[in-house]
Formats: C-alpha cells, sequence, structure tokens
C-alpha cells in the first residue's frame, strides 16, 4: 500500500534547517555551534528511527512507495517534488542518520572555520538524504550534484597536506559521471509518453518507450552504460577509483566516514534503484561484466590494501575490495546475492566507518598513519586494540560478525550463476585477512616503540562515537534476520522486475 | 505599402525616444553642473532606463513599426528587458567603481551617458526586421563601446583594448555589410520576411549561384559571432574583456552579447528558418545547405576552445572572458535544434548568465576597489579576509559551472533538454563534457580563495552599496535554481512571439 506522510521531507531537510540556525551563531560560540549540530542530527536520527517504526515490511517497492510525498515543482516540465522509500533505501536512510550523527562527535576536534564545516555537513547530509528518498529523476539529480559542493569544502578546507588535489579530483570524476547521466535521464524524460521524470512511472511504462531510438536496437544499452558509469565513478568501480585513495586519504577523519559509510553507497544503490528496474533487459546482458569488474574490484583493491604503508590507505583500499562483494552479489541477482549486496553495503558503512573513526584516534595521537611507524601498541591502549581488533575482525568477515554474514549471502547467492568468479572472489577474503591480520600485528604487537612511552588510550568521546557501531556489527552479525527482513519484499519484488525466479 | 513616415509610429518608439532623451538631457546636464554633476549625471541616466523600461512595458505596442523596418514583439521586448537590466547594473556599479569614478579620467561623466548610447543601439538591434536597420543598430551598438572599451587614457591595456576592438569590430562588420549586400542582390529585399520568401525558393532556382548564397550568409554571420564572441571571432574578447574597465567588461560581455544573440536568433528564425504551420513547437530550416549542422559545429568548437583556454590563464578578467566565449557556445547549441524549446533555452540561459556573470565581474569589482588586482593568485586566502565576497563569488562561479542548486544548472539542462527532445546527442555530449572541463578552472579561483591559506590576515571591507548588489546578484543565482517557472514562462512567451507568420 502506498501511503503518504511528510516524515521524509522533514528528515531531509531538518539538517538543512540546522545548517541555517548554525549560520545565525555569533562568531566564538564555537561550542554552541557544536552542539545545534550535535541537535539537528539527533532529530534527524530520530526521525529515521520513528520512520523505521511506521514503515510496513511486506510493502513491495520499486514501484511503490511508502511515505510518499508528491506535489508539483516545475509543472511545464513534469518536475515533481517526489520522495518515498521501500526496502533499498530504508537501511540506508538509516545508516546515513547514525553515521552522520556519530561523525558530529567525531568532528569536534575541529578548530577551524567551525560554522563553515557544521553548516557544510549538514548541507551534506541533507543531500545525501534526498538522494535515497527522492523517486523524480529531475529531485534525484539536484540532491546527487548537491552533495559534491559541500564534499569539496569539506575535503579541501579541512583536508590533509594533498587536499586540494584530492578535493578537485573527487569533485571533476564525480562531475564527469553525473553530467552522462543527466543526458540520460532527459533521454528517457522525452522518450517517456507523457514525458515524466518519475521513477516508478517510468519503470512501470517501460514497454511503451523501451524502443530502438535514432535507429539504434542498443540505444538503451547506451543510456544503461551512462547511468552506470554515473553510479560506478561513486561506488568506484575499477577502474574508476583512482580518486577514492585521494580522497579518503586526504579527508578529514569524519568525512572519510561519510565518504566511505554512505557516499559510496549511492553508486551501489543507484545501480539498484535505476540500472535495474529501468533496464532489466540490459542488466541481464552486462551482469556477467558487472560480475568481472566485481571480482576485479575485491582482487585488485584487497592487493593493493596489502601493499599500503599508510594505514588509511590501507582503509581505502580496503573499502574498493568491499564493494566488491556488494557488485558481486547484484550481478548474481538470486535472491540471496541481492540480500547480501544491500546488506553489505549497510554492514560496510558501520564496519568501514568504525575503521576510519578508529585511524582517526591514533592520527590525533601520533600525528601520523605509518603502519610501520608504531609497534607495540596494545601495552599503552588496551581498549583501543581491542576495538580495533573487532573492527578488523569484522571487515575481514570473521563469522559471528557483520561482514561474515553479507560476504557469505554474496558468495552464496553467486555460486549458482558464475562459479569461477566466485572461486576467484572468495580468494579476496582470505587477502582481506591477509593485510588486516598483518597490519595489527605490525601496529600492536611488537616491542613498544619508545616514541609512544606516553600515548593515551581512547577517550570516552571517541568510544561514544564507536560503540554503537561496534554493537551493531556484533548485533547483525549475530542475527541478520531483522535488518534483512526489511528489504525482503522489495528484493522480491525486483527479482519479478527483473524476470528472474524470485526467492531463489 | 510602406508607410515609412506614419506619424503613429513616432510614438511607437517611445522607449527608444525615451533613451535619446536620457542622453541629450544627460548631456546638457553635464554642461551646466560640470565637475560636480558626475554622480547626478549617472543617476540621472539610471532614471532614464527605468522610465524607458516602464514604457517599454506599459505602452503595449506590439507589430510592425516603420512599415516593418522594426518589429516590436514579446521578443524584442523581453530582450530590451535584459538589455536594460545589464546597462543599469553597469551604471550602478560604475558608479562605486574607483577605476572609473577615482581616476581623473576626462570627462568621465559622458561615460554613463555612453553607455545609455550603447543602450539604445541595443534596443533598436533586438527589434530590427530589416538588413539596413540591423546594421545600423549594430554600428550605435558599436561606437560607444569602442569609447568606452578605452576609456581609461593612462592605461596603456585599455587604450590598446580600445584601439583592437575598433579594428576588430570594423573588420567584422565590413564583412556584414558586404553579406548585406549580396543577400541584397540575391534577395531583392532588406526585409527579414521577404528574405525568407527568397530563401525559401532557392532550391528552386537551379540558375541561382548557390555559393554566392552561403557567403552571403556567411560574411553576415561574422557580424553576430563577432558581437556575441563565437569561434572564429573571438579572439578579440580576451584582450579587450582584459584591458576596459571592469564595468565596461561586464557590460560587453552580458548587455552586448544578449543583443547580438537576439539579433542573431530573429535573422536566423526570421531570415533562414520557417515555423511549421502545422507544429508550432518547431521550426523548419530553408536553404539549401544544412546551416544548422554549421551552427552546431561552430558551438561545439566555440566552447570547446572558450574552455580549454580559459584552462591556462592566470588573469580572472581574461579567464572570464574565456568563460564568456564559452557560454556563447553552450548558447548556440539552442539553435540547431530548431524548436520552441531551444529557442526558449537559449532566452532563459540569457537571462541566467547575466545574472551570475555580472556577478562574477562585480566580485571582481569589489575586489580591485580594495586594491586587489584580478591576477588569480592575489585572491589567495580571500576567503578568511573577506568572507562575504569570496562566498558570492563562488556562488557565481559554481553558477556559471552549471552545478545544482544555482541557476546556471537550469540554464543548461534546459539547452540540453532541448538537444536530446531534437536527438543532436552529439552536440549534447560535447556540451556537458565541456561543462566538467570548465569545473577545473572555476574551481581554481574558488581553491585560491578558500583552499590556500591566507598570506595577509587584513580583512577587506567591500563598499556597503556593492555588497549589497552583490547579494542582489547573489540571491537570485540561487532561487532561479530552485524555482525558476515565472522566469521560463517569460522566455517561452518571448520564444514564442518570434517568427510567428503574418
Amino acid at each position: 500500500m502506498q501511503t503518504s506522510s511528510n516524515i521524509l521531507s522533514w528528515i531531509t531537510f531538518t539538517p538543512l534547517i540546522g545548517a541555517a540556525v548554525i549560520l545565525l551563531v555569533p562568531r566564538g560560540r564555537e561550542d554552541l555551534m557544536r552542539w545545534m549540530a550535535v541537535l539537528a542530527t539527533g532529530i534527524t536520527l530520530a526521525l529515521t528511527i520513528v520512520m523505521l517504526g511506521m514503515y510496513d515490511k511486506a510493502d513491495p517497492g520499486i514501484t511503490q512507495f511508502q511515505f510518499v510525498v508528491q506535489k508539483d515543482w516545475i509543472k511545464s516540465f513534469n518536475i515533481q517534488y517526489f520522495m518515498g522509500v521501500d526496502g533499498l533505501s530504508v537501511p540506508l536512510v538509516i545508516l546515513t542518520g547514525l553515521l552522520s550523527f556519530l561523525c558530529i562527535f567525531a568532528s569536534w576536534g575541529i578548530e577551524r572555520w567551525v560554522k563553515a564545516y557544521m553548516s557544510l555537513f549538514l548541507l551534506l547530509e541533507t543531500g545525501m538524504l534526498g538522494v535515497f528518498c527522492s523517486l523524480d529523476m529531475f529531485l534525484f539529480y539536484v540532491f546527487w550534484e548537491v552533495m559534491l559542493l559541500p564534499m569539496y569544502f569539506l575535503i579541501g578546507i579541512w583536508g590533509g597536506p594533498r587536499r586540494e588535489y584530492a578535493a578537485i579530483k573527487f569533485f571533476l570524476y564525480t562531475l564527469f559521471g553525473s553530467v552522462l547521466m543527466l543526458l540520460g535521464i532527459l533521454a528517457l524524460y522525452f522518450a517517456s509518453e507523457p514525458h515524466t521524470f518519475s521513477l516508478p512511472q517510468l519503470i512501470l511504462t517501460r514497454a511503451q518507450w523501451a524502443k530502438p531510438l535514432l535507429g539504434l536496437a542498443f540505444f538503451w544499452k547506451i543510456v544503461f552504460i551512462a547511468f552506470f558509469i554515473g553510479f560506478a565513478i561513486k561506488v568506484p568501480i575499477f577502474p574508476f577509483h583512482t580518486w577514492l585513495p585521494d580522497a579518503h586519504v586526504e579527508a578529514p577523519t569524519a568525512i572519510s566516514v561519510i565518504l566511505a559509510g554512505v557516499l559510496l553507497k549511492m553508486g551501489t544503490y543507484g545501480i539498484l534503484r535505476m540500472n535495474y528496474p529501468l533496464f532489466p533487459d540490459e542488466a541481464h546482458w552486462f551482469s556477467w561484466f558487472l560480475a568481472l569488474l566485481g571480482v576485479i574490484n575485491i582482487i585488485y583493491g584487497s592487493l593493493c590494501a596489502m601493499a599500503q604503508s599508510d594505514l588509511k590507505k590501507l582503509v581505502a583500499y580496503s573499502s574498493v575490495g568491499h564493494m566488491g562483494f556488494c557488485l558481486i552479489g547484484m550481478a548474481a541477482m538470486t535472491s540471496q546475492g541481492l540480500h547480501g549486496a544491500v546488506l553489505q553495503m549497510w554492514n560496510h558503512g558501520i564496519i568501514t566507518g568504525m575503521l576510519f573513526l578508529l585511524v582517526g584516534v591514533v592520527y590525533d595521537r601520533a600525528h601520523h598513519r605509518d603502519i610501520d611507524g608504531f609497534g607495540g601498541l596494545a601495552t599503552k591502549m588496551p581498549i583501543y586494540a581491542g576495538v580495533v581488533s573487532l573492527a578488523f575482525m569484522a571487515s575481514l568477515g570473521l563469522p559471528g560478525l557483520a561482514g561474515f554474514i553479507s560476504e557469505a549471502l554474496c558468495f552464496l547467492g553467486m555460486w549458482p550463476i558464475y562459479p569461477v568468479f566466485t572461486a576467484i572472489a572468495v580468494s579476496g577474503v582470505v587477502l582481506g585477512a591477509a593485510y588486516f591480520l598483518w597490519s595489527y600485528q605490525r601496529i600492536f604487537f611488537g616491542p613498544l616503540n619508545e616514541k609512544y612511552e606516553n600515548i593515551t588510550d581512547i577517550n570516552d568521546r571517541e568510544l561514544f562515537t564507536l560503540i554503537p557501531l561496534a554493537i551493531l556489527a556484533v548485533f547483525v552479525g549475530v542475527y541478520p534476520a531483522p535488518v534483512l527482513s526489511w528489504m525482503t519484499a522489495t528484493l522480491n519484488h525486483l527479482q519479478q522486475i527483473l524476470g528472474v525466479t524470485v526467492g531463489i | 505599402m510602406l508607410e515609412l513616415l506614419n506619424p503613429r509610429d513616432i510614438a511607437r518608439i517611445s522607449p527608444e525616444l525615451v533613451l535619446v532623451a536620457t542622453f541629450i538631457i544627460g548631456l546638457v546636464m553635464d554642461l551646466v553642473l560640470g565637475k560636480r554633476g558626475g554622480k547626478a549625471v549617472a543617476v540621472f541616466s539610471i532614471l532614464g532606463l527605468v522610465v524607458a523600461v516602464f514604457v517599454d512595458l506599459l505602452a503595449g505596442f506590439l507589430g510592425d513599426i516603420f512599415g516593418g523596418m522594426i518589429v516590436r514583439d514579446n521578443f524584442a521586448v523581453f530582450l530590451q528587458l535584459l538589455i536594460v537590466l545589464a546597462a543599469a547594473m553597469t551604471l550602478l556599479i560604475s558608479i562605486w567603481t574607483s577605476e572609473v569614478s577615482d581616476k581623473p579620467t576626462a570627462g568621465h561623466r559622458e561615460y554613463y551617458l555612453m553607455v545609455v548610447a550603447a543602450t539604445i543601439g541595443m534596443f533598436f538591434l533586438v527589434g530590427s526586421n530589416n538588413l539596413l536597420m540591423l546594421y545600423l543598430s549594430m554600428e550605435l551598438l558599436s561606437l560607444p563601446s569602442y569609447l568606452l572599451v578605452g576609456w581609461l587614457k593612462r592605461s596603456r591595456k585599455s587604450t590598446e583594448a580600445g584601439i583592437k576592438y575598433i579594428v576588430y569590430g570594423a573588420g567584422a562588420s565590413c564583412s556584414m555589410i558586404y553579406g548585406i549586400s549580396l543577400l541584397y542582390g540575391l534577395s531583392g529585399s532588406l526585409y527579414f520576411d521577404k528574405i525568407q520568401i527568397f530563401v525559401a525558393t532557392i532550391g528552386s532556382k537551379p540558375d541561382l549561384p548557390a555559393a554566392t548564397f552561403i557567403l552571403a550568409v556567411l560574411f553576415t554571420s561574422a557580424g553576430f559571432f563577432f558581437k556575441v564572441a563565437a569561434f572564429p571571432f573571438f579572439q578579440w574578447a580576451p584582450d579587450v574583456y582584459e584591458g576596459a574597465p571592469t564595468p565596461i567588461t561586464a557590460f560587453l560581455a552580458v548587455g552586448s552579447k544578449a543583443a547580438g544573440m537576439g539579433a542573431m536568433l530573429r535573422f536566423i528564425f526570421v531570415c533562414l528558418a520557417k515555423r511549421d504551420p502545422g507544429n508550432m513547437d518547431v521550426f523548419t530550416a530553408l536553404g539549401s545547405v544544412d546551416w544548422p549542422l554549421f551552427i552546431a559545429i561552430i558551438s561545439a568548437v566555440t566552447m570547446t576552445v572558450g574552455n580549454f583556454m580559459a584552462l591556462i590563464q592566470t588573469n580572472a578578467k581574461r579567464l572570464l572572458a574565456y568563460s564568456s566565449i564559452a557560454h556563447a557556445g553552450y548558447m548556440l547549441m539552442g539553435i540547431p535544434v530548431l524548436s520552441l524549446l531551444g529557442l526558449q533555452a537559449v532566452l532563459f540561459y540569457l537571462v541566467v548568465y547575466l545574472i551570475m556573470n555580472l556577478g562574477a565581474f562585480l566580485s571582481i569589482i569589489v575586489l580591485e576597489n580594495r586594491g586587489i588586482s584580478p591576477e588569480i593568485k592575489n585572491y589567495r586566502g580571500l576567503g578568511a579576509r573577506a568572507p562575504a565576497i569570496a562566498v558570492a563569488f563562488s556562488i557565481f562561479l559554481f553558477s556559471l559551472v552549471g552545478i545544482p542548486p544555482f541557476a546556471g544548472f537550469i540554464g543548461k539542462v534546459y539547452l540540453f533538454a532541448a538537444l536530446i527532445k531534437a536527438n543532436w546527442y552529439w552536440l549534447a555530449v560535447i556540451g556537458v563534457l565541456n561543462s566538467v572541463v570548465s569545473l577545473y578552472y572555476y574551481a581554481g579561483i574558488v581553491r585560491r580563495m578558500f583552499l590556500e591559506k591566507t598570506i595577509e590576515e587584513a580583512q577587506i571591507e567591500p563598499v556597503p552599496f556593492l555588497r549589497m548588489i552583490l547579494w542582489l546578484l547573489a540571491i537570485p543565482t540561487i532561487l532561479l535554481g530552485v524555482y525558476w517557472a515565472p522566469v521560463m514562462k517569460m522566455a517561452h512567451i518571448a520564444a514564442y512571439s518570434l517568427g510567428l507568420p503574418k
């Protein structure tokens, strides 16, 4: 049943209101600004949880949404303010709300231009939530692009030594991907009759517009690829991944968390939200290639991670690898594969969020991230070492922790379709274990590096940002059923649209 | 029947007459008031412009004037509004521009009147429906522009720019008058509608030298390409934009370009194309050559050259000069699709471009006033020293790239939409890729301002009045990016009135 409500508008625009309020706070009241940001993200998080409480898991999604708002925006061009969620977006909306809230605390140490930082951060949150909630493709595109500006400044102003390069590289890559998508959106608009940007309507009327255009039978394959490149750059899928290590390494801790935890998911979300239901035939045609790309991501990302001496870069490349699991799960189009892919998006957000926060903790104390430059920290930072081990284990896929469930589901789903790819991809898990354990050993074991005689253990504020994520990582690892149940009906419907046997 | 001397026609050009009166009274005021009268003349000129707009809107006469020499349709009125906006803004800004009003520039009061004179030329230009009228108005626009570009007598760059502009301008106008004479010789008329009848039948006249017709159109369009700074007549722009007083640069970049674009659109859509009687939304290309493809290629080359040249600029004024070339290229994208949607996209883009580009030049002026010359390296750390200017400047620059939620994005979306609707995919792809390229140099300025740490700490306080105008331009840049329906509606009405069959 399609339900309507204004809650999504409140979720999306509460951060924006917060940003406006922060701009009014007089200079010199930095703590007030920080607390305002906590308030804004806190209300948003609370609203997402309220929304989850009202969410009906049995709803099919994809073409039928909940909490729908639909109003005319620009009538002459049939652009609508059209928002709604289903089982695909709900986990990501909650993830965004949670990570943004925690990241404000992780940004407590920002001293320069606090007002600008917090406002841009909240603007970014509005952009992210808008992307996950919007169902009008024009609106989606606006939110998609609106994120770029705050991200550019957040990396560029508060980032590391090579921040200028990283910021513009991120901006150029993403803009390049999205402008092609814009042309794709316009092509869909003019192909449909009556012209519409409404995603559900385009999916439902596919039979009517999906005809050869310009005399090209493969016209929609080109559009599919235009969309795919836009999303692939965000994921990032090899060979479009080179912006990621730069951006992640240079960005301040909280922004790395958001980049890895939420922004990367937009790519995979976009493929599932747009490419799959709009172009099911093209998706089948493309699926083996997507699986191949996924395998490349896993192996290549893991090998790169292994070669890093910078801890943050290692985590960044591990993201490339872990998003590869998502891709193979999606490529399989089986029920397990799709569940695995969406769960992996959620799990990766939580686990990589933890990893980046943890890197931030040690960087704040040691002022470097060279894996070989530590040594024996376990004796001085026992709690920190414990939390890191939990995060590393969760990330490398230890059974009982979140990462294992989603990776296993991806493999299970892929095995009947692409056995060879699966076999290669599984070796990625071994590589993941190798680089995580190896670096853990180098940082925490062995003789204590004398420089860190006086290093202090993790403090309460830092623990506060990590504990919710750690609890979720364990909880989902032990009992994933609740999270999976949000998405089942939606993914079944997606399978139906894709024309594969539902539930397998 | 030609009614060249219909007395009612005098009343019908009352907006232009108001401007002429403003010009003459301004001159007298200048004589009477002498040196004290500088600001008074400026304020009076602005007042004259405002009155002209009101007369333009309220007089309400639409139709042929002077036997069809001039047409006043919604298209002309729309562009006249834009032109007045550009001219009035230029004058307002000039009053507080130290470069113009402080330096011992002899007789700087005429400066304001020259802007009014150029505005008269533009008013006639966008309504011209006759090649001779078109040529004369083009000259009426050009002559004051030459003077204004070289206004700073003691500045070598300004003088050089003035000379360059005259030389290039004279070349373009020679070529144009030659083209016009060829067209006249071929068609036997200077009136656009008559030329259209000739062009429509050109295929059925095998004895007619097709090459002559092509040459005629090429030479005529040289004048237009010069005015809008399109390939291959754009080389003047960087030097002239850099050397001219900055308010005049802004005036050339937005006002002159809008007028030139308007005249070109009328020439193309009335002389070389015809409205499809079955479907009023589309036009049919006339003539024996595929000129839409020609315009498309010009558009692609113009934006690509503009953007790539802009990449290597170190002076903000030069950079904006190349960017304005690129934007001429974007606007030309709306022409080859030959549809109402394309036409209205160009007109809407002109509005957006006027606001954001004026804003960008104003930011430069505000900084120049405080002794920061437009070398981009001087903008280092402005985010800390002058946050208000830097934020507004960034809004204009990102809008020029075409990123939501700014107006420039909407302008581009409509241009691309027109292309996609008419299946001009290749041009749309070149257009979007150019947008990506342009991000690099626009963001380069932003990078200097915000990402690099400042060397000097001293705060820069803009002139309060100029800061107000800065926000007066920044706010619509955002608003039009969020809700643009009313302006689009106006652009639609204006586009619809062009080339309606009599």
